[in-house]
C-alpha cells in the first residue's frame, strides 16, 4: 500500500539554509545538503528545497546545491522557486533533482506546466499553489469555503480560485499539487483539512499539504480529514520540536500506512 | 574488494544521472556514463535508467546508436539491470505512445489498472514472490520509491521477483538469467534501494567469476549498503 509521506522542506538562499519569519530576520542554518542527508536518515521521504535567493543573485547556485545534495541523500528530491522555463528545469533535473515545483510562474503562464510535463513527463512536474481563504459573504453562514490563489509569498493576490486553478493545473500537465494555506503558514494552528480536501476530492494526482504543522497530531488530521498524500512542514522539523519518526509514529498509531525506518534498516 | 565492478549507465537524455551514478559508486562500483556504444568497452554490467515516457527514449536510444549494441549485450548473457522506464523497455512494447520497445523480454506495457491516483508516486511496499540474490536481505513489504503511470505485464510468469499493488497488484521486480529489472527506484529508496544494487553487483561479481550464486547467498558488496 502507497505509504503517506513526511516532507522536510528547507529554505535555501545564496546555496545556504536559511530560517526567518515571512522572509525576514534570516539566519544561517547551514548546508543544505547535510541537512537533507541528516532528513533522509530520520526517515523523510523527500526533501523538498525552495530557493529563495533573489533573482539577481542566483547563477547557478541551486544547481551546485542540488548536485551535492543528490550525491548523498538518496531520497527524492524537489526544488521549487526561480524555475521559469523548460530549459531551466531541465538544468535543475540534470543537476539531480526529481522534480520541479511552479508557483507563480505556473500563475503567470499556465503553458509553462503543460510545456515542462510534455518534455519530462508529468510525474516531474509539481504545481505549488499557495491559498488564501475568502471572507463568508453575509448570510452565507456554512457555506462551504472559498479560497484565492496568491503569489510572491502572499503578497499578492490573483483572481483564480484555488480549487479552480488546482483542477486546471492538473489538466494543463502537473502530476503532484502542493497546496499551502496562506492563512496558516508560519501559524501552528494546524492545516486547514477544508481546503485540502476539496481539492484533494477534485484531482487524481497526490496532493502534498502544507502550512501549519504544529504537531504531530495536525500530520494524521491532514490525511485523515484533508485527504492529503503527503505532508510538507518546515519549522517544526528545523528547530527540532518534533522528528520525522516522532510524525510517523503518530501517523502508524493512527493507522495510516507509512515508511518507517526501522523497516529499511538494519 | 580487489577488481572493482565496472558499471556503464546508460545516458539516453531520460534520467537523473546524478542519482543513479552516486548511489552505484556509493555501494562501492566504478561508475562510468555511457553515451554510446563505445561506452560498453570493458564494462562488467549496463545499467538501463529512465523516467518519463516510452516514445521519446527509444527515439534518443536509436539517435545515440544505443539500441543494438544493449540488445547484443543482453543477448550475450551479460548483467543488465533496467531501472523504472529502462525496465519496461526491456519488453516487446508499451502502450505509451505505442512505442515498439526493445524485445528483450516478452510482454508489454501497459497502464496501471484502478490506480486511486496517477502517476504513482511515493514509497509503496514491495511483496517478494520469489526468492532470488537481487532481493537478498529485504523484507518482505519493504518500501521503496515509485514514479510512473505503466507497468509491463511479462509474458512468462516465472520471471516475476515482486509484486506491488497500487489499484491492482503490478509486477515490481524480474530476473531472467543476468537480465534484471525493477520498476521502483534503488537510487531514490534510501538504504533499502542500496542494498538491492548492492546485491546487484554481487550477481555481476559472481558472473564475473563464473559462478552462479545462490538464494540467500549475502552479496559481496551488500555490507556497504547500511552505511550509506
Amino acid at each position: 500500500m502507497l505509504a503517506r509521506r513526511v516532507i522536510p522542506c528547507l529554505d535555501v538562499d545564496k546555496g545556504r539554509v536559511v530560517k526567518g519569519t515571512k522572509f525576514l530576520n534570516l539566519t544561517d542554518e547551514g548546508d543544505p545538503a547535510e541537512l537533507a542527508e541528516r532528513y533522509a536518515h530520520e526517515g523523510a521521504d523527500e526533501i523538498v528545497f525552495l530557493d529563495i535567493t533573489a533573482a539577481h543573485e542566483r547563477r547557478g547556485t541551486m544547481l551546485e546545491v542540488v548536485r551535492r545534495t543528490a550525491s548523498r541523500a538518496f531520497v527524492p528530491l524537489t526544488v521549487g522557486g526561480g524555475v521559469r522555463s523548460v530549459d531551466e528545469m531541465r538544468d535543475v533535473l540534470r543537476a539531480g533533482a526529481d522534480k520541479v515545483s511552479f508557483n507563480t510562474a505556473a500563475v503567470a503562464d499556465p503553458t509553462l506546466l503543460t510545456a515542462c510535463a510534455e518534455r519530462f513527463g508529468s510525474q516531474a512536474v509539481v504545481c505549488a499553489i499557495d491559498a488564501r481563504r475568502l471572507p463568508v459573504e453575509a448570510g452565507a453562514d456554512g457555506a462551504p469555503g472559498r479560497w484565492e490563489v496568491v503569489t510572491h509569498g502572499g503578497r499578492r493576490t490573483t483572481d483564480l480560485e484555488a480549487v479552480a486553478w488546482a483542477m486546471r493545473a492538473v489538466e494543463l500537465g502537473a502530476g503532484e499539487l502542493l497546496v499551502t494555506s496562506m492563512d496558516r503558514d508560519g501559524t501552528r494552528s494546524g492545516f486547514d483539512t477544508e481546503l485540502l480536501a476539496a481539492i484533494a476530492t477534485r484531482v487524481r494526482v497526490p496532493v502534498i499539504a502544507s502550512g501549519g504543522a504544529a504537531g504531530p497530531d495536525d500530520f494524521v488530521t491532514a490525511v485523515r480529514d484533508g485527504k492529503a498524500d503527503a505532508v510538507l512542514a518546515a519549522s517544526i522539523f528545523h528547530r527540532r520540536m518534533f522528528s520525522v519518526s516522532d510524525v510517523k509514529e503518530a501517523m502508524a498509531a493512527a493507522g495510516l500506512p507509512v515508511r518507517r525506518i526501522e523497516e529499511s534498516g538494519e | 574488494m580487489s577488481g572493482a565492478i565496472r558499471v556503464a549507465v546508460l545516458d539516453y537524455g531520460a534520467a537523473n544521472m546524478v542519482s543513479i551514478t552516486k548511489a552505484l559508486a556509493a555501494v562501492g562500483a566504478e561508475v562510468s556514463v555511457a553515451e554510446d556504444a563505445a561506452g560498453f568497452a570493458g564494462m562488467d554490467a549496463v545499467v538501463v535508467p529512465g523516467v518519463g515516457a516510452a516514445a521519446p527514449a527509444m527515439d534518443h536510444l536509436r539517435e545515440r546508436g544505443l539500441v543494438e549494441p544493449l540488445r547484443d549485450w543482453v543477448r550475450a548473457g551479460r548483467p543488465c539491470l533496467g531501472i523504472c522506464l529502462g525496465f519496461q523497455l526491456f519488453f516487446d512494447a508499451s502502450d505509451e505512445g505505442g512505442a515498439e520497445t526493445l524485445g528483450l523480454l516478452a510482454g508489454r506495457s501497459v497502464p496501471l489498472v484502478d490506480a486511486p491516483t496517477l502517476p504513482h508516486i511515493g514509497w509503496n511496499s514491495v511483496n517478494v514472490v520469489r526468492s532470488h540474490p537481487l532481493l537478498d536481505g529485504v523484507a518482505d513489504g519493504s518500501y521503496f520509491y515509485f514514479v510512473h503511470s505503466f507497468a509491463p505485464v511479462p509474458s512468462d510468469e516465472s520471471i516475476v521477483l515482486a509484486r506491488t499493488t497500487h489499484g491492482r497488484p503490478f509486477v515490481s521486480a524480474v530476473a531472467q538469467g543476468s537480465l534484471y529489472g525493477l520498476q521502483f527506484h534503488p537510487e531514490k529508496s534510501s538504504e533499502a534501494g542500496l542494498r538491492v544494487l548492492a546485491n546487484f553487483l554481487g550477481l555481476v561479481a559472481a558472473s564475473k567469476a563464473g559462478a552462479t550464486p545462490k538464494a540467500g547467498v549475502t552479496a559481496p558488496a551488500a555490507d556497504s549498503a547500511g552505511v550509506a
